[in-house]
């Protein structure tokens, strides 16, 4: 990636560049103007998910006649009807609660599992690291959306009576696996990095057991890696919940971004923002954690080992 | 500006630098790389550009020749080509110049030369782009050029890749390249630096020659006094951006004024020195160019430094004899007049 | 020589990722919770003589209860030999193979439309941006490049479908015409799709590029070409793009599997009938048998691409040939 011209003042001896570095529009270091928007949004939509229920939202079931299909500002209901009269306002806050309890569940546990297992791998090497190495290409050699579509068919739609939280569950499961290869390796790629510093050597020479140091001295210098991928994680899992709702696995009963945009499908012609209000909540939402995914990742700038 | 002088005729001028100032805008400030140098260059001569590393000497020979980024660069002065102002002309017009009137071979042939392209056609694109050769001329021109250089089976040479072979014959290839086109200028910025000491010589040797056979002038820069010690007509001293002492190769050498340059000659090891004699070196550090000192710009690391030094900066002085210096207490002799700016030896 | 020793390794471990992707897949039926069998056939009356008969021979056909390895085994033979096996529908059995023919070519359509779109447009769009460096252009590239990132190709999908299918009605919003019918039908329908699929790659692409091109232009033989007097135009095309490519194509490559992924969900929307249509299908309709055999032909073909793509970067860079050749 291109320094910053601070790092590559010309002197005599270095070759002067093509019609290049100019002051670098530093997006990356400090939070900005951006950093700070998506911040507010991400804090804002977890509030409104974690206070739907007593914020003064009409019921996201109920469907009110009067505003079937009718577009947003509408007296009472701001952002306007789907096609069963039910207020998108409050459909959109209930649905941010499901999406956001998917998306940061699966990555939540993807994180945990994928995590630990990068680390043991990146930091023991040896058998476990081509062990764990070949089990993570092995997953990631299926597309994600295959393998998640195929996990979620067999343990999910096979019954037909599955209970939403059942299926719930089963996308969260299914969601983590998906993601665990992807955790595991970026996770192992830091971890190999940070092993070589002197810092882990020095703790190993005083004496510390591997798994102690493991886990106070590389841990910590691996998190940084971790945060800003799970951030872009989340995005993903959002958007993977909004493409299985497309096809029709998803959760039904409640509402979420995903399968709002599946029902409003049928009514794109007349009614588009039906589908297209949870879409931009998704966008915002995807925008807010790719962004700030990145700024994390340049501030502390870990130069990760190419696997 | 003035040029108060016409010793040669105007015919053999090939080059006049008048006053050339190149800043860098950087976060940290303005970077003065190059900050006022003037010297001029007959056809067919060599002028040696000795310096440090930051001292200006690669940015000197890229301002000459126009070679720099087109943002953040600050550029004042002319520089006079053939009795045109190249300083002042468009980018397709100057590249008209490149090439063909004037090339520049760089530092590391390893880096310097397109990794992924055949080395002949790499000398070859010059010949069909800028001389409209069709492909047979162009090639049996390379081939010509290859042998030129001293190099072996040309023929297989000119389907290889720079990584195929010795730094050396990659230095040799990259002088094809730069003289395919015929220029009456060539820039060699530190030629031989990334070389064997075994090669630096055939490779200087085979810049001389190439240079009388085609009555080309060079600008060769380099850190190494060595380098520069019998192979060229004059000598410019740079330091800081700024001239600190030019003149002609053999008076330069017996009769040297600037006590940064006479640092330099004495820090040169040679054979004839008794066993175990301690390197001298020069110390301290080059100022910042951003911000340098008010007064001599070697003040700081000048053995000989009064107080004048510090405070008030020296012009450039005429000693004559075409030696030019910039110092208050030269290194021997007592001061001489000082020179517009403008002259340089010739 | 030793390229080829080099290829050989890699085409070992090409080997063992293929066995073990397979296996998995293979295992996806028997690894549904209760009995396959009952999966597949769905039957009202369960009890019934012919229906318990049926999942015998079904049982028996898929090898039930056989231990795992022999369920592997006869599954990669019919695998490789073309037997896809078959989906259990009401009127009788249809093998599966014949939907992969015809369902297969329309997405490497759709893939190659798509990646071919994005190149096409990433391309001299980064050139230009790690010319222009810090300029409007660049600036502007590098923000709309964020924003279409963060797009879910679904919803871009949508809106085109929308906007342009509808609303504007400069090409159908959806269904298929094959190339050899109407050349030009086709590729009316083809376009938003392979737009919707391309949107994200673009970005992606776009700025590798322009982040490579800026780091090539810094290079001493950039400098050295354009010392030779020849055009800006020249240098970056000529010199400067072919080393800044190799990540490119690495990824490039690479991407096939996402864009697999969501080429599914991007034709279900525009009714294209794919690969990602039969999947779709095939999930609707519980074909788990079909559904094994689609996963595993697309986790092959994501195995194969990259493996080529490999064995391309060794190629496009010489140095790496040799590199390698001499480690």
């Amino acid at each position: 990636m291109p320094e910053p011209v601070a790092d590559r003042v010309p002197t005599a001896a270095a070759p002067a560049g093509n019609g290049a570095e100019p002051v670098e529009a530093a997006p990356t270091r400090k939070l900005g103007l951006m950093g700070w928007l998506s911040l507010i949004w991400l804090v804002g939509i977890t509030l409104a998910a974690v206070l739907a229920p007593v914020l003064p939202l009409s019921d996201p079931d109920e469907s009110f006649l009067r505003i079937v299909r009718e577009p947003p500002i509408q007296p009472g209901h701001l952002l306007g009807g789907d096609g069963n009269g039910r207020d998108i306002l409050a459909r959109v806050i209930y649905g941010t609660r499901t999406s956001l309890t998917i998306s940061v569940g699966a990555v939540g546990l993807g994180l945990i599992v994928g995590g630990f297992l990068g680390l043991v791998a990146g930091f023991f090497r040896g058998r476990i690291d081509t062990i764990l190495s070949t089990l993570f290409n092995v997953l990631l050699a299926i597309p994600s959306l295959v393998l998640l579509l195929a996990l979620v068919t067999i343990y999910a739609s096979s019954d037909e009576n599955a209970s939403n939280a059942r299926r719930m569950v089963v996308l969260i499961v299914a969601l983590a696996i998906v993601s665990v290869p992807l955790l595991g390796r970026i996770t192992r790629a830091s971890t190999l990095a940070w092993s070589e510093r002197e810092f882990v050597k020095a703790a190993a020479v005083l004496g510390a057991r591997p798994w102690r140091i493991m886990f106070r001295e590389v841990l910590p210098n691996v998190l940084p890696a971790m945060m800003s991928i799970t951030l872009l994680g989340i995005g993903i899992a959002i958007v993977f919940e909004g493409a299985i709702s497309l096809l029709g696995l998803g959760v039904s009963d409640v509402p979420s971004w995903g399968n709002m945009i599946a029902s409003g499908r049928p009514e794109l012609a007349r009614a588009p923002h039906i589908v297209a209000i949870p879409s931009i909540a998704i966008f915002l939402t995807v925008l807010s954690l790719n962004y700030l995914g990145d700024v994390i990742r340049a501030r502390f700038d870990v130069r990760e080992a190419v696997l | 500006m003035n040029e108060p002088y016409a010793v040669r005729p105007a015919a053999r001028r090939l080059l006049d630098v008048v006053d050339v100032k190149t800043y860098f805008r950087t976060p940290r400030g303005l970077v003065r790389a190059v900050d006022g140098v003037s010297l001029s260059l007959d056809r067919g001569t060599t002028l040696g550009i000795v310096g440090e590393s930051g001292s200006g000497k690669s940015v000197l020979s890229r301002s000459i020749m126009g070679l720099l980024p087109k943002r953040n660069v600050v550029r004042e002065g002319k520089v006079v080509y053939e009795g045109t102002d190249i300083s002042r002309l468009s980018p397709e017009e100057l590249r008209e110049l490149w090439g063909t009137e004037m090339a520049m071979i760089f530092q590391d042939p390893m880096t310097s030369l397109n990794p992924v392209q055949r080395v002949g056609a790499q000398i070859t694109e010059g010949l069909r782009v800028r001389l409209d050769m069709d492909r047979k001329t162009a090639k049996a021109t390379a081939l010509a050029l290859l042998r030129s250089v001293g190099i072996p089976e040309p023929e297989r040479r000119l389907r290889q890749y720079p990584h195929e072979l010795s730094g050396g014959m990659r230095q040799r290839i990259m002088i094809a390249v730069a003289l395919a086109c015929g220029p009456k200028l060539l820039f060699a910025d530190e030629p031989t630096t990334a070389l064997d000491v075994t090669v630096q010589a055939q490779i200087l040797n085979l810049l001389a020659r190439q240079q009388r056979e085609r009555d080309m002038a060079v600008i060769l820069v380099t850190h190494d006094l060595g380098v520069v010690a019998g192979r060229t007509d004059h000598i410019a001293v740079m330091y800081a951006g700024q001239l600190v002492e030019m003149a002609p190769t053999a008076e330069l050498f017996s009769n040297v004024r600037m006590p940064y340059t006479e640092a330099l000659l004495r820090s040169i090891p040679t054979l004839d020195q008794p066993r175990h004699t301690r390197l001298q070196v020069i110390p301290g550090r080059p100022p910042d160019l951003v911000d340098p000192p008010p007064g001599c710009r070697f003040a700081p690391r000048c053995r000989y430094v009064q107080e004048r030094c510090r405070v008030e900066a020296p012009p450039l002085l005429d000693g004559g004899n075409g030696h030019l210096y910039r110092c208050w207490y030269p290194v021997g002799r007592e001061t001489a007049a000082p020179v517009t700016v403008g002259t340089g030896a010739s | 020589m030793v390229l080829a020793r080099e290829l050989g390794k890699r085409f070992l471990l090409l080997v063992l990722v293929l066995f073990l992707v397979t296996l998995f897949t293979s295992l996806l039926l028997s690894m549904t919770p209760g009995d396959p069998v009952d999966t597949l056939l769905p039957v009202a009356d369960e009890n019934s003589e012919e229906v318990q008969q049926r999942k015998a021979e079904v049982r028996e056909r898929l090898n039930l209860d056989e231990p795992l390895w022999t369920q592997y085994t006869a599954w990669l033979g019919d695998f490789v030999r073309g037997d896809f096996g078959d989906y259990f529908r009401v009127s009788g059995e249809d093998p599966v193979g014949d939907t992969v023919k015809e369902a297969l070519p329309v997405s490497l359509q759709l893939m190659v439309y798509s990646q071919i779109l994005a190149l096409l447009i990433a391309i001299p769009v980064g050139v230009v941006a790690a010319y222009r460096a810090g300029s409007w252009f660049d600036k502007g590239a590098n923000t709309t490049a964020f924003a279409l990132l963060s797009v879910p190709s679904f919803v871009l999908g949508l809106a085109l479908a929308y906007y342009i299918g509808v609303w504007l009605n400069w090409v159908p919003p959806s269904g298929y015409v094959p190339f050899g019918e109407d050349a030009v039908e086709h590729v009316k329908r083809m376009v938003l799709p392979a737009l919707s699929l391309a949107a994200a790659q673009i970005a992606v692409y776009m700025r590798l590029l322009r982040s490579d091109m800026m780091q090539t232009l810094q290079e001493d033989f950039v400098q050295m070409a354009r010392s030779k007097g020849i055009s800006d135009r020249r240098v970056l095309w000529r010199h400067a793009l072919r080393p800044s490519s190799l990540t490119l194509l690495t990824v490039a490559g690479l991407n096939v599997g996402t864009l697999i992924g969501n080429a599914l969900v991007i034709e279900v929307l525009f009714s294209i009938p794919g690969l990602g249509t039969a999947i779709f299908q095939a999930i609707t309709e519980r074909q788990y048998v079909a559904l094994q055999s689609f996963v595993a032909i697309i986790a092959i073909i994501f195995v194969l691409v990259n493996f080529a793509v490999d064995v391309l970067y060794t190629v496009v860079d010489p140095r790496i040939r040799h590199a390698r050749a001499r480690s």
